[in-house]
């Protein structure tokens, strides 16, 4: 039972032949499933009578449809709730936390625009970010820090891209994190510079209690992402990240300056 | 090196620390000559602003000599006679250019901190708590200078220290309360307070147009400073009725500005300013509004109230239905230094004002801990301590 449950009865690298019945029901209802099909069947056999044979079989089918995942009447209809869970890109709504960060930068558009579109920039400006690597023009392959001193790596696509304006981006089917992102560009009202909002969407594996853990132990997206928001706006505008040290402390890394930025261009 | 450090209420002390070192390239490490104890030092040494942590070195009129310069500070070099600002700025954000530099966006480190309290975070000061930015302080043998670029100011020859040391606050905050009031000439200014900051307000009313200073303070020595060297008339609250005298000296109408130079630590003799200890003492507010509640009270209808006295967190009962029922404007906040430092320096070359007149103490550093109880006691007549290093 427990194998049947915890591990996909078949994986897409089998051939159809090792596996002619694939899963197309996802794990919940097959938790329901050998529930309700477990209760008919007890029902039926206790009735004896028509109705009981009746609920004999249909106790049975629904044991069958849990215990391997393949419903033949979803293979009829065309149905596959498994595959829908599994595939499904970025955070699915009324899912996940959102982190929101807003403020002006005094400096120009298309310059704050370029240094966000080139993704690998990221890692250098945001602490919970370990790498970004490029894979294309649209994919990336991203790596986080997580609580624990664990990481979590996911791949994503940017889909929506409009130079000086926004670029939004999404996790790619399979990641470990189903997460969003898009940052705003605006020219700012009062003349100079630009308004600039940048928001995260992310749904870490094991949802709410895991973002609700993390924050217990300090990791807290919200305050992180308005202190790297900051700091980037202190290496545009200042060159450099304010600091109350009254000396470099040996051995500890150094906050970075404007001209220490690796910046990679298009 | 020596400095003053803070260890809670009360408990000053003079400790060995690690020198200064250059962190960012914007930095500069100025060796302090003169330092001086400011009034709002004496709200941390009262233990009333939050943030203080044992061991931060306090301080921030400070002036000295430029010992090494970062490698993007170009406009000093070493040798340097400097004074320098108390208000930390960047000079590249929106308000340093809209010449708000009090308000700089970039250069509280601890930003986040004020912003729980606050909304938004105005800039980083020396030596005036963590939640404002968590800096060293100057009265200290060395102090690290951030953005020395855009700060400090170059003192010509000729003039001494105890002449300019005072640019670095209180001369820029008490013009910059005058300034507030937006005097037209001839108009009558009402200023509380006669400390340092109250008796340059007054110099400053006068300089800017105003007809007639009046002064409001208990302590004989400062409203003889008052009077003899700032010309302004004076009263002392607790020989009379101060609405009443202004209503007198103002034909019945109420001065055109008032300037509350006195802040967070009023005193007062009405029953509302034993209402303000009783609150504070329960927690209820974090500021005494006395002073505040006598200058909204007083002020002639559609007049300027202008607030350079420090406030820190939350105030009670202030009379905003007198404020708005009589269509006052208030202005307030911390000085934007920078803007005022050449004006300033002006006036001394000039000879127009010797801001050194109202220093009645000085003393090493090694005195400071009983420097800061005889000032804030008002011990030996005492108006303004420097420090020596």
């Amino acid at each position: 039972m427990k194998t049947g449950l915890m591990n996909s009865t078949c994986s897409s690298s089998q051939s159809v032949k090792q596996c002619p019945l694939s899963q197309n029901v996802a794990n919940s209802e097959r938790v329901l499933s050998l529930l309700g099909g477990g209760g008919l069947l007890l029902m039926g056999l206790r009735r004896g009578s028509g109705a009981g044979l009746l609920g004999v079989a249909a106790g049975a089918s629904l044991l069958y449809r849990g215990w391997t995942g393949h419903c033949h009447l979803y293979e009829g209809l065309g149905i596959n709730t498994a595959d829908s869970q599994r595939k499904r890109p970025g955070v699915p709504a009324h899912q996940g936390s959102k982190v929101n960060s807003a403020l002006h930068i005094n400096r120009d558009r298309q310059e704050i625009y370029d240094f966000w579109r080139k993704l690998e920039n990221l890692p250098q400006i945001m602490q919970h970010l370990e790498s970004v690597t490029m894979l294309d023009e649209k994919r990336s392959e991203w790596v986080a820090r997580a609580p624990l001193g664990k990481t979590l790596q996911w791949e994503a696509e940017i889909i929506t891209d409009k130079p000086g304006e926004v670029i939004a981006w999404q996790s790619l089917p399979g990641s470990q994190v189903d997460t969003a992102g898009s940052v705003h560009f605006k020219d700012s009202s009062t003349g100079a510079g630009t308004e600039f909002v940048v928001s995260i969407m992310y749904n870490p594996p094991g949802g709410q209690i895991v973002t609700q853990i993390a924050h217990l132990l300090g990791q807290d997206l919200q305050a992180e992402l308005n202190q790297d928001l900051r700091e980037f706006k202190q290496l545009l505008e200042a060159g450099e990240i304010a600091t109350n040290a009254i000396a470099p402390e040996p051995g500890q890394i150094q906050k970075p300056v404007m001209s220490d930025l690796k910046v990679v261009k298009s | 090196m020596r400095a003053v450090s803070w260890h809670g209420k009360e408990d000053i002390r003079v400790e060995t620390f690690p020198d200064p070192q250059i962190v960012n390239p914007r930095d500069a490490i100025v060796k302090v000559s003169l330092t001086a104890i400011c009034g709002s030092d004496l709200h941390l040494y009262t233990g009333r602003i939050p943030t203080m942590q044992a061991g931060d070195i306090l301080g921030h009129e400070f002036m000295g000599e430029v010992v090494a310069v970062g490698h993007e500070v170009t406009n000093l070099k070493i040798g340097d006679r400097v004074v320098v600002p108390f208000t930390i700025s960047c000079g590249g954000c929106y308000f340093c250019k809209h010449d708000l530099w009090s308000l700089c966006d970039n250069s509280n480190p601890n930003a986040w901190m004020v912003e729980k309290l606050y909304g938004h975070s105005p800039s980083g000061l020396f030596g005036y708590s963590h939640m404002l930015g968590g800096y060293a302080g100057g009265q200290a043998e060395y102090v690290r200078v951030p953005f020395a670029d855009v700060g400090p100011i170059t003192v010509p020859e000729g003039l001494s220290d105890e002449q300019v040391l005072f640019l670095s606050d209180i001369f820029p905050t008490g013009y910059m309360a005058a300034e507030n009031c937006q005097i037209r000439e001839g108009d009558t200014v009402a200023v509380w307070g006669c400390g340092p900051v109250g008796l340059f307000a007054i110099w400053s009313a006068y300089k800017l147009g105003a007809g007639k200073v009046i002064a409001i303070d208990r302590f004989p020595e400062r409203l003889k400073l008052a009077r003899e060297y700032c010309k302004a008339k004076t009263l002392n609250y607790e020989e009379v009725d101060v609405f009443t005298m202004l209503q007198e000296l103002t034909g019945g109408r109420g001065p055109d500005s008032c300037i509350d130079a006195v802040g967070s630590e009023a005193h007062g003799t009405t029953l509302d300013a034993w209402y303000d200890l009783a609150a504070e003492k329960l927690m209820l507010e974090t500021d005494r509004g006395h002073v505040l509640r006598q200058v909204i009270h007083s002020c002639r209808k559609g007049g300027t109230i202008s607030i350079p006295g420090v406030y820190g967190g939350f105030l009670d009962k202030v009379p905003i239905g007198a404020a708005f029922g009589k269509g006052l404007q208030l202005r307030m906040g911390q000085t934007h230094v920078h803007r005022y430092l050449p004006r300033l320096l002006e006036f001394i070359r000039e000879g127009e004002l010797d801001p050194s007149f109202l220093i009645t103490h000085r003393s090493s550093l090694e005195q400071a801990a009983d420097m800061y109880r005889i000032f804030e006691q008002k011990q030996d007549e005492c108006i303004k301590v420097v420090l020596q290093t």
